[in-house]
This record gives C-alpha cells, sequence and structure tokens, in this order.
C-alpha cells in the first residue's frame, strides 16, 4: 500500500522534545517525545536545550520506525516556530532546518497555541469550540473570528499550570516520569475536604493567579492546614477563575462547543467544571485526549499540514524563533 | 419576588441572567446570579453574594460621578437578584460596526469621557466592554454590569480597567480597534487632564508589557 504525503513536527518550545508524524489527511503516525525532569525546581532554558539536543536523534529515528516512514518518503517539515523559551526552540528549529535542507522538502513554522487547539480539533469532535489552553506557559480563551483565533482572556500574571507546578513544589512534590507535578497535586486534591478561603481574581475575562499562587504558598509554610485541603482550595480557586472566564467567552461569542486543551487538560476537576458550563449554555464538551495534551510533535506536524496546505512556508532564512508570537498575530488561512 | 408580572429571560450571560419583567408596572430588569455548579457552594455563595452586594453600590457612585446607569429599584441578596430599570436602547457593540466614522470616533470619545469620570471619582468598572454600553435613543451612554468593579483609586486599577477595554476592543471589533481606543484616550484625557491621564497610559503599556508573550516585554 503506498502511503500519503507525510509531515513530520519537530516541537520543543519548552522541557518537552517531541517529534510527529501526521498524512496529510489528518492521520497521526507517529507521536514520540522524551522530557526534561530538572532534579530540582522549575526549567532552566539552557538545561532543557541540553536535554533536546541530546535525545533529537532518539526521539526522531522512534517517530520515524513507530510510524514505518523513511525519512525519503517525509514531504514536509514542521516546528515549532514559538512562543516558548529561546534555547529550546532554537535547538527543535535546528533540528528541523537541517532536516529540511538534507532532504530538501519545504520547511514551515508553526505557532505552538494554534497547534494546541488544532490537535485538540482534530482528535475532538470541536470544529469551531471556545477554547481553554491551559498549560504551563500559557492560560487563554479564545475562539476563531475572521482569520484568526481571536484571545478573549488570558492570566494577567503566571499560567495556571506554572501556578500549580510552583505549588507543587513548594508542598515538597516531586516531579516523577509519568507523573507529572499537577497529576500529584490533583491526587492529594482529591482528598481535600475543607475549602480554605483564597483569592479569587477575575478582572472582565482576565484573571490573576499571582496573589493566589502567594496566598497558597504562605498558608503552606504556615502549617496550620492539611495539605490535602490546600491542594483542593487551590484547585478549586484558579479553576473556578478559569471557568468562569471560559463561560463569559462562551455567552459572549455564542458558539456551541467548548475546547479544553494544554496540558492542565488532564486534570479530571478542570474538565468536569468546563463540562458543567458547556452544558448550562447547550454547548458540546470537548477535551483533548491525554497524549496530545502536553507539548507534542504530532501537533505541530499536523499544523504544518494546514499551514502549508494553504500556501504557507517557512524559508530557512526566515525561520528564526519568535519567542513572544501571540497567538492573535497569527493568520489560519485553512479555516472559513 | 411578588408584583412581577411576567417574565421573559432576555439574555443568559455568564455571570447573571437578565430578564425583562414588569414590576408595579414599570418595564425593569432583573439581574439574576443564580448558583453555579462548578464551583464549591461555599465559594459561590461568597461570590454572588459579593457582587450582588456591590454592584448597586459601585452603581450609585457612577450616578454620583456622573456617569448614567440604571436606577436601582430593589436589591435581593438572600437569592442573589437586582431589580433595576430598563434602559431602552443598542448596546454600543452592535452599534458601533454600522455608524460612520464619525459618529464612532464621537461614541468612543463620549465612552472614554465615562471612564474618566469613573475613575476621577475613584470607582473602577471593572468590566469594560461595549457590550456593557448602551446608547439610548437621545444619544446618552448607559454604563452597565458593575458586578467585577470596586472603589479603587490607585493607578494600577485603572490601567487594568482601560486595558480590559482596550483589549474589549481588539476581540470585538478588531478592524476598527486602534482608532476606537486613540478616541477613548481623548475623551478620558479630557476629563482626568493630561498629566493623569499620561501616568494611566503607561501603566496599560506597563500591564501590556507583564502579560505573556509580548514583543516589548524586556527580556531577562
Amino acid at each position: 500500500m503506498k502511503k500519503s504525503a507525510c509531515c513530520l513536527g519537530v516541537e520543543s518550545t519548552a522541557d518537552d522534545f517531541g517529534v510527529g508524524i501526521a498524512t496529510f489527511q489528518g492521520e497521526i503516525l507517529a507521536n514520540a517525545s522524551s522530557g526534561y525532569i530538572p532534579e530540582e525546581g522549575g526549567i532552566h532554558p539552557r538545561e532543557a536545550a541540553r536535554h533536546h539536543a541530546e535525545v533529537a536523534d532518539k526521539v526522531l529515528s522512534e517517530a520515524l520506525s513507530k510510524a514505518e516512514v523513511k525519512p525519503r518518503d517525509l514531504a514536509l517539515i514542521a516546528f515549532s516556530q514559538g512562543p516558548g523559551l529561546g534555547p529550546c526552540l532554537r535547538t527543535g528549529a535546528t533540528v528541523a532546518r537541517a532536516l529540511a535542507s538534507y532532504l530538501d522538502v519545504p520547511l514551515v513554522g508553526v505557532n505552538h497555541s494554534v497547534a494546541h487547539i488544532e490537535i485538540g480539533k482534530l482528535e475532538t469532535d470541536a470544529v469551531d469550540p471556545v477554547t481553554l489552553y491551559v498549560s504551563g506557559g500559557n492560560t487563554l480563551v479564545s475562539a476563531f473570528d475572521s482569520g484568526r483565533y481571536r484571545v478573549f482572556g488570558e492570566t494577567l500574571d503566571i499560567a495556571l499550570g506554572n501556578c500549580l507546578d510552583v505549588f507543587a513544589r513548594a508542598a515538597g512534590l516531586k516531579h516523577k516520569r509519568g507523573m507529572p507535578l499537577g497529576a500529584a497535586l490533583e491526587q492529594l486534591a482529591a482528598n481535600g475536604e475543607k475549602l480554605v478561603p483564597l483569592p479569587y481574581v477575575v478582572k472582565g475575562m482576565d484573571i490573576s493567579l499571582s496573589g493566589l499562587l502567594t496566598a497558597a504558598t504562605t498558608l503552606l509554610h504556615r502549617g496550620e492546614h492539611k495539605l490535602e485541603d490546600l491542594c483542593y482550595s487551590l484547585q478549586e480557586h484558579a479553576f473556578s477563575m478559569v471557568t468562569e472566564v471560559t463561560e463569559r467567552a462562551l455567552a459572549h461569542t455564542e458558539k456551541k462547543e467548548v475546547l479544553l486543551t494544554g496540558g492542565v487538560a488532564a486534570n479530571r476537576r478542570l474538565q468536569s467544571m468546563l463540562n458543567s458550563i458547556a452544558e448550562e449554555h447547550d454547548a458540546k464538551f470537548n477535551v483533548v485526549p491525554l497524549q496530545f495534551a502536553t507539548d507534542n510533535g504530532a501537533m505541530i506536524a499536523w499544523t504544518g499540514v494546514l499551514a502549508y496546505t494553504h500556501g504557507l512556508v517557512t524559508p530557512v532564512e526566515k525561520s528564526f524563533v519568535k519567542l513572544r508570537w501571540r497567538l492573535e498575530k497569527v493568520d489560519v488561512p485553512w479555516i472559513k | 419576588m411578588d408584583k412581577v408580572d411576567s417574565r421573559t429571560l432576555l439574555k443568559k450571560g455568564a455571570e447573571a441572567s437578565l430578564f425583562l419583567a414588569n414590576w408595579h408596572g414599570r418595564k425593569v430588569i432583573i439581574k439574576a446570579r443564580f448558583p453555579k455548579k462548578y464551583r464549591p457552594a461555599e465559594l459561590d455563595e461568597k461570590i454572588r453574594g459579593y457582587r450582588t452586594a456591590h454592584e448597586p453600590q459601585l452603581m450609585h457612585e457612577a450616578k454620583k460621578a456622573g456617569v448614567p446607569t440604571p436606577t436601582i429599584f430593589l436589591v435581593d441578596l438572600k437569592d442573589a437578584m437586582i431589580t433595576m430599570e430598563f434602559v431602552e436602547g443598542k448596546q454600543v457593540k452592535q452599534v458601533l460596526p454600522h455608524a460612520s466614522q464619525k459618529e464612532r470616533q464621537d461614541l468612543c470619545v463620549k465612552i472614554g469621557e465615562l471612564i474618566g469620570k469613573l475613575h476621577k471619582h475613584g470607582v473602577i468598572h471593572g468590566d469594560l466592554t461595549t457590550s456593557n454600553m448602551i446608547l439610548d435613543g437621545e444619544g446618552k451612554i448607559f454604563l452597565v454590569d458593575f458586578g467585577l468593579g470596586e472603589k479603587n483609586k490607585e493607578l494600577e486599577a485603572r490601567g487594568v480597567d482601560l486595558h480590559l477595554m482596550k483589549r474589549a476592543l481588539q476581540s470585538t471589533h478588531y478592524e476598527m480597534a486602534a482608532e476606537c481606543f486613540k478616541h477613548v484616550q481623548k475623551g478620558y484625557t479630557a476629563v482626568l487632564g493630561a498629566e493623569d491621564a499620561e501616568k494611566v497610559f503607561g501603566k496599560i503599556h506597563e500591564i501590556e508589557r507583564r502579560g505573556r508573550y509580548v514583543d516589548e516585554r524586556k527580556q531577562a
């Protein structure tokens, strides 16, 4: 059987180095990745980039063999061009440029945030959703209108995943393989019983999480509350805030679908809250499958296909990374 | 709620539902904040109670500042409901795209003046969008939806308030957002004076830079 044209996508915006392979028809053939786990603290950009460079060939081979595709069969190389951490982005871009030049196929730079939305749409029934994209680096509510994904609301300071991770580390939780900090926090929160009052800051459609994190961490160090109760209270406050602004965007746009995407989408409690507002507005709730929730190469490969088949390519000389490439600055000509 | 003869749902918002009703022979809006199932009951009651109690106070303060807001008839804290005057008119959100350039600019200057009056009086609206502004038949703009507002004279609060206005214009009226906001600033400056207004505009810039993935944000 002759395989259809394939695109290989490289993702390296933060702590994950991923390579995905998608057909031009939207079938994901492979989604390989390797995550950098810091010994302590958060992501050190230089160390993460070093990790990416070290694992690049292994992850590439893994993806190619999983997809049963030979490098010569690739028709397109896509890479995450931003937003993200400079050293990490540059490592992925270098891999992508080298591949495209060596194989003499087109290169296309993809916006990481757009990719999170597109993979969510590909893997669920969502067509034109209000999207809540929540991860370690991003927290935003977006919906498509007139050629672009518009940002209706976002965090005014730190990202939701960042807020949860920093608290989890302060509480002594450790990042283990297959068990991200957020998941450890979620488990503890499930056993929480008492709601401890914390700041709840919604400003229009935007939210602020830094005060919440400070308050929760202060209470943690004071040691008057059970850790389970604090985890529970932190989650309930933070998730209620993002759910409230998502509901506002839903009421404002009157769209009929909600999509939850990004790493924090894995959280069951957040899923249930969003499901509740979707029901309330007769909208359908969709959540990206777990393997496509965190940063991954498949979403880059698929968004690369969408871009390329709508006339977008990125010449190597213009393939510099864009650390602060906002979602609403990107044209998405594949959506009508 | 007695004396309500009939009640029709006008708008099911996220934060509250608006009903058009007849109350003692008067056409009124009932704003009801129904419980949100997604958040814990204790948190939900706190938020709804706070906003219901606060909103009428801020609307009253706005009136003192010379900003038209609907008259409040009744506040029911137990059920988180506010009964207020029904303002005949159109949302600025609907008017703006069809207005001529001149009308649009005048409208935006007027909006800027209203925000300026609020801020000068120490009131932060908290949710400045063109859906929360009603233009009546006489060209008067009413501000509604003070549920997220607060009494605050700090530069930061003013900056965030205007920043939200700018963001709302960008997401809803993107093709004319820059021009509209420029005229909002003009009206705002006329009320607050150049010196104070510039401080607030500087703050907006700072708030934007604090945001994620902003071009001008300084490299660490």
